[in-house]
């Protein structure tokens, strides 16, 4: 796949298609798989993502610490200024998936398992409201989303571990800027803006997991995440440009990540998982196994 | 351009929480139950580093004993698999360890024995579900389970080599990469040959028929 969001989208323009159209043709031409096998590939990972939002909504799933679930059901219900929405059904699509995660459910990791809520929750809130977007369209939404990911893994990080949050909900932000962008039928101008849109808002997002599990604050990190990526899109529709080149975003983020301490990378030293209230939770309901000496 | 794949930004498909810390961690237990040829009787099973701090929060032992059942990353019933390993009277046990040394922390160290046969590996999850066995039976190796894998402990004599590399060669198994470990001159050695297709039965019995050869072993691909 691209190295670069730039070298894409030039040839998103020389060959008049869109950015999934253009990740398909690519990603045949590589030769690994035949399109049909891609698209089957892709399909399936649908229909996986929407699988995991009927598991999950209905609010009976616990994590295995207890500490997430059941968070997804409240929001069938909204109550606040945006009830009734396609932004109370990305929150609520992308809490589900997560928390389903966070019950050992089955997911597709989008780009990762800590990651991936926003990406189901954005295209599937937006395809509930939108009847044209069928599954051949979401497919696209799905491919223009791995190209994304692709050059941000490539560029940055899709890890935690290596680049903090903003490396896997961020990166999944930006990838569902990019799919949603696609199955509304915009231009790969406005793909690349509302990508660059959505990751500068989550530039410098840390990697603080309570206990280093994927659940406080995760599962709610992806509904914000899905949040992040309607403001992109919503932004890109509305003909705004972001002055900074996506690829030259997407460095940052990278250079972000690997001047980022430690503490902030996975490994609950830092954060909202070294507060009081985090240390004490993540003591309460993490039983450790039972130590044995250096071997 | 670079190598990277669609389906690998968009996927793979998991049983959650953890990409690293469940499916590599299942994908390990896969390999550990290949090397035995099939359902463990007995299994001991030791995490390290971010194992043992956050494996059962992310349910790396489910994911482990559910590989060493044979299930794969997507598979539910992972979320089970030390309730189903009971049922079918198979032991597992759970020690955290520190190993020595330059240790991925996503490590754990599995020993697994199965009717007279016992092996154990030491595997690594480095994330996104991919995984590298770094030790076969106290050999040193380097198997990233991407490809159909034939392991063979034989003892350290001339020819072995020759040996497996026809017997392959005959069954129309192109070789990705051949490794040769020993502990000492003329002792135990272990190969890992790394196929592009699965080797068959017939192609195990005649790499076992060398003399020397002690045990053969047909991994499928795990990732």
């Amino acid at each position: 796949m691209y190295d670069a969001l730039a070298e894409a989208f030039t040839d998103a323009m020389d060959q008049q298609v869109s950015l999934g159209e253009l990740a398909l043709r690519v990603e045949t031409a590589s030769g690994l798989r035949s399109r049909e096998q891609i698209i089957a590939g892709l399909q399936r990972a649908l229909d996986v993502m929407r699988g995991a939002i009927a598991r999950g909504m209905p609010g009976d799933l616990r994590s295995v610490s207890g500490l997430v679930g059941g968070d997804a059901a409240k929001l069938a219900n909204p109550r606040g200024p945006l009830a009734g929405t396609l932004f109370t059904d990305v929150l609520a699509g992308a809490l589900a998936v997560q928390e389903v995660n966070a019950a050992m459910g089955v997911i597709v990791a989008a780009p990762t398992a800590g990651g991936a809520g926003v990406l189901p929750g954005v295209l599937l809130g937006i395809a509930g409201r939108y009847p044209a977007v069928t599954d051949e369209v979401l497919v696209r939404g799905l491919a223009a989303a791995g190209l994304v990911g692709a050059v941000i893994a490539v560029r940055a990080s899709l890890s935690g571990a290596e680049g903090g949050c903003q490396a896997e909900t961020g990166a999944a932000a930006a990838m569902a800027a990019a799919a949603g962008i696609e199955v509304l039928n915009g231009t790969p101008e406005e793909a690349l803006h509302a990508v660059a849109l959505a990751m500068q808002g989550t530039l410098g997002l840390v990697c603080d997991p309570l206990g280093g599990l994927v659940e406080v604050p995760c599962v709610y990190r992806n509904a914000t995440g899905g949040a992040i990526a309607l403001a992109g899109i919503e932004m890109a529709m509305a003909g705004i440009r972001f002055p900074i080149p996506v690829d030259e975003v997407i460095d940052t983020m990278g250079e972000i990540g690997r001047s980022m301490d430690v503490r902030y990378r996975e490994t609950a030293g830092g954060g909202l998982a070294a507060t009081p209230t985090g240390r004490k939770l993540a003591k309460e309901r993490l039983v450790q196994i039972k130590k044995k000496p250096d071997a | 351009m670079n190598k990277v794949s669609l389906l690998d930004i968009i996927g793979p498909v998991m049983v959650g929480p953890s990409s690293s810390h469940t499916a590599g961690a299942c994908r390990i237990g896969l390999f550990a139950r290949d090397l035995v040829g099939g359902d463990p009787d007995r299994a001991h099973v030791e995490l390290h580093g971010s194992f043992a701090r956050t494996g059962q929060g992310h349910g790396t032992d489910r994911a482990i004993v559910g590989g060493l059942l044979g299930f794969q990353p997507d598979d539910e019933r992972l979320r089970e698999s030390l309730e189903l390993a009971e049922a079918r009277q198979f032991e597992v046990k759970f020690d955290n360890i520190k190993l020595r040394g330059d240790v991925h922390p996503n490590t754990a160290r599995i020993t697994v024995h199965r009717h007279n046969v016992t092996a154990q590996v030491v595997g690594s999850s480095l994330g996104a579900g991919r995984i590298l066995i770094t030790q076969v039976d106290g050999f040193q190796v380097d198997v990233t389970g991407a490809f159909p894998t034939l392991v063979v402990a034989a003892r350290d004599v001339p020819g072995v080599v020759a040996h497996c590399a026809t017997v392959l060669a005959r069954a129309g198994i192109n070789l990705a990469s051949v490794r040769l470990s020993r502990r000492a001159k003329g002792g135990d050695a272990i190969h890992v040959y790394e196929c592009d297709s699965e080797p068959g039965a017939d192609a195990l019995a005649a790499v076992r028929s060398f003399p020397g050869v002690t045990l053969t072993r047909a991994i499928a691909r795990v990732s």
